[in-house]
């Protein structure tokens, strides 16, 4: 009987330097630098906090810099997550899996965990040896040490989280006070649980178990989508790798007895973060990091000999052709993804100061009056989205005769980034014959501050 | 177990291998195996763990006529009599409007509006937002069942509100007594006062108050004299110029707004007569029930203004 489950095979990564693990370290210090720093950058407004950055919930407004999103702007937030998808399907298509090897979160705070793993413990040969030394006081130090440092970044980690969407200073200060909301130490435990568990514990097991993403973008992958591999023509020769001291030190005895550049080192295995052998071809648990050509170059350096066994290429190329980059889906995902872009940016530079709708009452639509004029009644709203006060006039056209009555509200006077609703009975002595349905328009016309375009909402009069 | 295909590995060093379980059908037939990771094993034994926790806390298991009430409970109270019961969602409801900030935010606001005096309420914006949508609410619990929703009434049975035609007054202080005290609404019959001939008269005379054309005129001159004379006596709550009298609750009737009798809604001038006619000879009784021990003076003070506001008149 074979087994049903596996225990997880533990992985000792070990260091490496080179070109990719810099550009990596490179976008970890300015995802964290944005992360970690931008909840305490301050920002002028006339109106609202004075957070540059601030989720606000309650309030229902998003403070971006000197961009407010209403959640009348939720289309925004449907074009952002359009672009997002658009541009991780035309990246992954073109160079593979670079979200996860560069950018995931997962493989950030994963890197951040593993350099303090091997701060506290060492590389993987002493890591290794520590595994094995039993439960000794020192093994328990380093093994404690270990998981209270990396508590330690994961509650820095929950609780900046939880300063986007609250005043930054106020809430750190309530918060070790005890006095923040009850939301707030539950997020920040729970992300703090979360990150400690998923960087410091499953690691791996988060790309190749759980993560959705990980496993369909295999979909978007054809023969000119580059992928790390390792050059098998080149590294097995003919008759197949070789150590040093089996196949010689010299390249040119070796290819002259078929055997191939690899020189069986392992490096590029024991750097992998997944635990994955390069050198069997591309498999799912990759996740592109470029750690293994980082290993496999410094090797071929060190041996002076020719750099690339294991390197960034294609299918193609690795067929001796040519990697296309201009392919139908390039441009299937390029050109809507620049459509949807330029309607975003059209969309957040024409914001509407003025947001307004009016709702026609239905119950009931139309009321004979003592003069046997018609009323029908209307509710209102208004919101200011601008930074200052606003006063605003309803008037109503479209139909000749028609008499707006607002009872003693003569003029809405709306507060900064408030809204209103009104109660509006619009008259009309209808004349024989005119028909049942007739077309009113309301104007909401700022007249403070000046120069604000009036905006005109469509309704309807209804006769009987 | 030493023939190929019945090896636990595949051929060590190939590339994408996996293992099969062992077992064989049909001399080539193998099952894989690609083996869960133990720690998913252990997520469903948490996922079982949290579920007794559960059951223990909150109402789960049905058991006949009831159910398992868990450990957990909810304090609230009802009329100012603390409340003890079982989780449930009825009960956080109840607390939350009792005791969540929007519940108390909404409380103090009803006090300043109902301390307000009628003329600050009417002219600021932010107080009728909320007296119209506070308002429709306790509109919809009491008033609708007859007003119906938006207060369009029924002709015949209960008074149009959203009209600018107050027969007790549209001012809010009287729709307040309205509210309050209740109101009752006679019209006498006149079945045994009047023959057809001066009904049919009187009629006539009503509906040329209104202004409707097509009346007999001596009809209508006959039905002047009754309604303006001892024999009638209508002036004596209509008024002699039939402008109605608000402290009775009876009608104006020269504005052509009909509520006990579809007038409007008639073909012709010999069926409106007649719809007058039968009013008059059957009388008007209309009740309309006191809500002043049913709802707080804020409460009628907020609702009496909406009122005020629907048909905008007084």
């Amino acid at each position: 009987m074979s087994e049903q489950y596996q225990a997880r095979i533990p992985i000792y990564p070990r260091s490496v330097k080179g070109r990719f693990r810099n550009l990596k370290w490179a976008v970890l210090a300015l995802a964290y630098g944005v992360f970690f720093l931008l909840p305490w950058v301050r920002w002028e407004r006339a109106f609202g906090p004075d957070q540059a950055v601030l989720f606000d919930i309650p309030g229902r407004r998003f403070y971006l810099f000197d961009l407010l999103v209403h959640p009348q702007d939720i289309f925004w937030l449907a074009a952002v997550l359009i672009i997002l998808a658009l541009l991780l399907f035309m990246v992954t298509g073109l160079a593979g899996r670079v979200f996860c090897g560069y950018f995931c979160f997962q493989t950030l705070w994963t890197d951040v965990f593993m350099a303090i793993e091997r701060g506290i413990q060492g590389d993987r040969g002493a890591r290794m040896r520590l595994d094995r030394s039993g439960w000794t006081v020192r093994r328990f130090l380093k093994k404690g040490a270990t998981h209270a440092a990396w508590l330690g970044v994961a509650f820095l980690t929950g609780l900046t989280f939880t300063l986007y969407w609250a005043d930054a200073p106020a809430l750190t200060a309530a918060f070790f006070a005890g006095q923040a909301p009850f939301a707030a130490y539950v997020t920040t435990g729970f992300l703090t649980l979360t990150t400690w568990l998923l960087a410091g514990v499953l690691r791996e097991q988060v790309c190749t178990y759980m993560c959705p993403y990980a496993r369909f973008q295999s979909v978007m992958f054809d023969r000119d989508t580059l992928i790390i591999s390792y050059d098998r023509d080149r590294g097995e020769g003919t008759a197949g790798r070789a150590t040093l001291r089996a196949g010689g030190r010299d390249l040119t005895t070796r290819r002259a007895a078929g055997v191939g550049d690899c020189i069986d080192c392992d490096y590029c295995v024991q750097v992998c973060p997944v635990g994955i052998d390069i050198r069997d071809g591309l498999q799912y648990q990759c996740i592109h990091c470029g750690l293994c050509v980082d290993a496999c170059d410094a090797v071929m350096d060190r041996l002076k000999w020719p750099r690339g066994l294991v390197r960034y290429t294609s299918e193609h190329a690795l067929e001796g052709r040519k990697t296309r980059w201009l392919k139908p889906k390039t441009l299937g995902y390029g050109l809507p993804l620049l459509l949807i872009t330029a309607l975003l940016v059209w969309g957040v530079a024409h914001q509407a100061p003025l947001d307004a709708s009016v709702n026609q009452v239905r119950q009931p639509l139309f009321v004979r009056l003592s003069d046997g004029s018609i009323q029908n009644s209307y509710e209102i709203k208004v919101n200011n989205k601008t930074q200052h006060p606003m006063t605003l006039e309803v008037r109503v056209s479209g139909l000749d005769g028609a008499v707006l009555d607002m009872g003693r509200i003569e003029r809405v006077t709306l507060m900064p980034e408030h809204r209103t609703t009104l109660l509006a009975r619009v008259r009309y002595q209808a004349p024989t014959g005119a028909a049942r349905r007739q077309v009113l328009v309301f104007e909401l016309v700022p007249v403070m501050p000046e120069g604000l375009e009036p905006v005109l909402v469509g309704s309807q009069f209804i006769l009987r | 177990m030493n023939e190929p295909g019945h090896e636990q590995q595949s051929a060590s060093g190939k590339p994408g291998g996996v293992k099969t379980t062992g077992h064989v059908w049909d001399d080539d037939l193998r099952e894989y195996n690609n083996p869960l990771p133990r720690w998913w094993l252990w997520s469903f034994y948490a996922t079982v763990v949290f579920s007794l926790i559960y059951w223990l806390l909150y109402p789960a298991w049905p058991i006949a006529g009831t159910y398992t009430k868990g450990i957990s409970w909810i304090n609230y109270e009802v009329e100012g009599e603390p409340q003890r019961s079982h989780w449930n969602s009825r009960a956080l409801l109840v607390r939350e409007m009792q005791t969540s900030d929007a519940a108390v935010r909404q409380r103090e606001f009803l006090q300043v509006i109902a301390a307000a005096d009628h003329d600050t309420v009417l002219s600021d914006t932010d107080m009728l937002a909320f007296v119209n949508s506070y308002a429709r609410g306790i509109f919809g619990d009491f008033c609708a069942a007859c007003h119906q929703t938006g207060g369009a009434g029924i002709i015949g049975l209960y008074p149009n509100l959203a009209d600018d035609n107050w027969h007790w007054g549209g001012t809010i202080q009287a729709i307040e007594q309205t509210i309050t005290r209740g109101r009752m609404g006679y019209m006498p019959p006149y079945r045994e006062t009047f023959d057809d001939q001066q009904a049919d008269a009187v009629a006539a005379y009503v509906l040329s108050l209104a202004g409707h054309e097509g009346g007999d005129p001596e009809q209508v001159s006959l039905g002047g004299s009754i309604y303006q004379g001892y024999e009638g006596g209508c002036y004596a709550c209509h008024g002699r110029e039939g402008l109605g009298l608000k402290s009775q609750g009876a009608p104006n009737l020269t504005n052509d707004i009909w509520q006990n009798i579809d007038v409007t809604g008639a073909q012709s001038h010999a069926e409106r007569q007649a719809l007058v006619r039968d009013l008059i000879l059957r009388g008007v009784q209309r009740e309309m029930p006191a809500f002043g021990d049913r709802l707080s003076p804020a409460e009628i003070r907020v609702l009496a203004t909406y009122v005020h506001q629907l048909g905008g008149g007084l």
